[in-house]
């Protein structure tokens, strides 16, 4: 009798301790899974966020290639023309070959990148602006086909440049937010992805210079 | 019930069109579709048997090959540049497809005398905007300055369809999944709120007879209907601004295009 009461007491203080036991890893266990799946979805939502800005990144690009695949057919408008100015040529080749050089590619945006190109397209634009007055100027160049599809085109791509950056901007507006937003901003930065940083459209920087006819 | 059925389809028609009546550049943004309209004349330019011509082309055009060509006219742009503004109004109505990006729009400005076809960036190879700039200098212009305003519509959209026609292909089932998804939902709705008034009003009535009743209820039923037009009027929001179901494809514009003047 002695012996069963002694295995009893001990059974019955087991039991309840046991199952506490057990109840705490499950607890413990449902954190760090929670914990897990929270990491892992802002994870890959930082991702796609990222990727569109990449996204948007290479669509400027594009938009800028279109702009200097463009210009030499608008210099050869004028290749004919004897007396023409031959500054205003060369400084434009300038230019064309200093905007060609610098390009960002999505993996490596920085700042600074962003703006030495922003600033090389700025500058190829002042020059093709230059151009085009003096073009006016002929009014035998004006009237060609060649040159008002050339105007066209301009046009458009100087359009697409426009909206490619608003887009780059709102894009990199989402990311930012979404990064220093809480309470993503507690892992953001252990998980890799930092601020970003767009075109600067207003005070202090350079004002954006457009293709204009 | 199917006399009611009916009255209520064309009262909803009548009133999602009449909510998107004002023409303004700022609540054109604000407006979103949710039965395609493929002819939008917000000034009267155009007689209805004019518009519904060129809207059963375009519709017909849309159902084969998913490639959707929207015209709005408009009064005035109200300072806003007509490219600029045209790109806004093809992405805030979503046209073309979400996957292609398959849309196309014609804007005309009429007192300002300009006009733009914004391009989605799936159709920029089949309308470049060289293209764009022949379409309007070459077909629509002339017409516009004679004040064939139709003619300029019909022969422009006939050329931008004759420009984008082999680009792409409607999926199968394209034209069938969005009416049957669209007319179940409103069918579905129209029916809850019938049998909600037809319940009130059977609770409500206690000595009427049902000749009456039921004059109670169609009552009541138009009531809250030009209240929700009101409400739809405004912002774009009421009911018009519930499912997907019905509008534009959600397709993007990334500036292509060209511009004129007349």
């Amino acid at each position: 009798m002695p012996v069963r009461k002694k295995h009893l007491k001990l059974n019955s203080k087991s039991t309840p301790s046991l199952k506490k036991n057990r109840f705490s890893w499950l607890v413990a266990g449902g954190v760090v899974l929670l914990v897990v799946i929270y990491l892992i979805t802002t994870y890959n939502g930082l991702v796609k966020k990222e990727e569109k800005v990449k996204l948007q990144w290479n669509e400027v690009q594009n938009a800028y290639q279109r702009r200097m695949n463009l210009i030499p057919n608008l210099v050869n408008v004028v290749k004919g023309v004897s007396d023409f100015e031959q500054t205003t040529l060369q400084k434009i080749a300038e230019a064309r070959s200093k905007a060609a050089s610098v390009t960002v590619s999505a993996e490596n945006l920085t700042a600074d990148a962003v703006n030495k190109q922003a600033d090389a397209q700025n500058e190829l634009a002042a020059a093709t602006n230059n151009l085009i007055i003096r073009i006016e100027k002929y009014p035998s160049l004006k009237g060609t086909a060649a040159y008002s599809g050339l105007q066209t085109q301009l046009e458009g791509t100087e359009r697409r440049i426009k909206v490619a950056r608003q887009d780059f901007n709102e894009a990199i507006n989402t990311y930012n937010n979404t990064v220093r937003g809480f309470p993503t901003k507690l892992v953001a930065g252990m998980l890799g992805f930092k601020m970003k940083e767009g075109f600067q459209s207003d005070a202090g920087a350079e004002k954006t210079v457009e293709i204009k006819f | 019930m199917k006399k009611i059925l009916s009255i209520f389809i064309s009262l909803l028609v009548a009133l999602a069109c009449f909510a998107q009546k004002s023409g303004k550049p700022e609540d054109l943004l604000n407006f979103k579709p949710t039965t395609r309209v493929y002819v939008n004349d917000y000034t009267g330019t155009l007689t209805e048997d004019q518009r519904q011509s060129i809207d059963t082309k375009l519709r017909i055009f849309d159902d084969s090959t998913s490639t959707q060509v929207v015209v709005v006219v408009i009064n005035s742009l109200e300072g806003n540049d007509v490219a600029d503004f045209n790109v806004q109004l093809g992405r805030a109505w979503g046209i073309g497809g979400k996957e292609f990006n398959n849309g196309v729009v014609l804007l005309i400005a009429k007192k300002d005398r300009k006009l733009n076809i914004a391009t989605g960036y799936g159709v920029e190879g089949a309308l470049p905007d060289i293209t764009c700039k022949q379409i309007i200098d070459d077909i629509i212009v002339p017409k516009f300055k004679g004040d064939d305003y139709y003619r300029g519509i019909e022969e422009g959209t006939d050329a931008i369809i004759q420009a984008v026609k082999g680009e792409y292909k409607a999926p199968e089932g394209y034209h069938k999944g969005r009416s049957t998804g669209g007319s179940v939902l409103r069918t579905v709705f129209i029916i809850i709120v019938i049998l909600i008034f037809l319940a009130m009003s059977g609770r409500g009535g206690g000595g009427g007879s049902f000749m009456s009743r039921r004059g109670y209820t169609a009552w009541t039923i138009g009531n809250i209907l030009s209240n929700m037009g009101r409400s739809g009027g405004g912002g774009g929001g009421g009911w018009s601004g519930g499912g997907s179901s019905g509008g534009f494809g959600g397709g993007s514009f990334g500036g292509g295009g060209a511009s004129g003047s007349w």
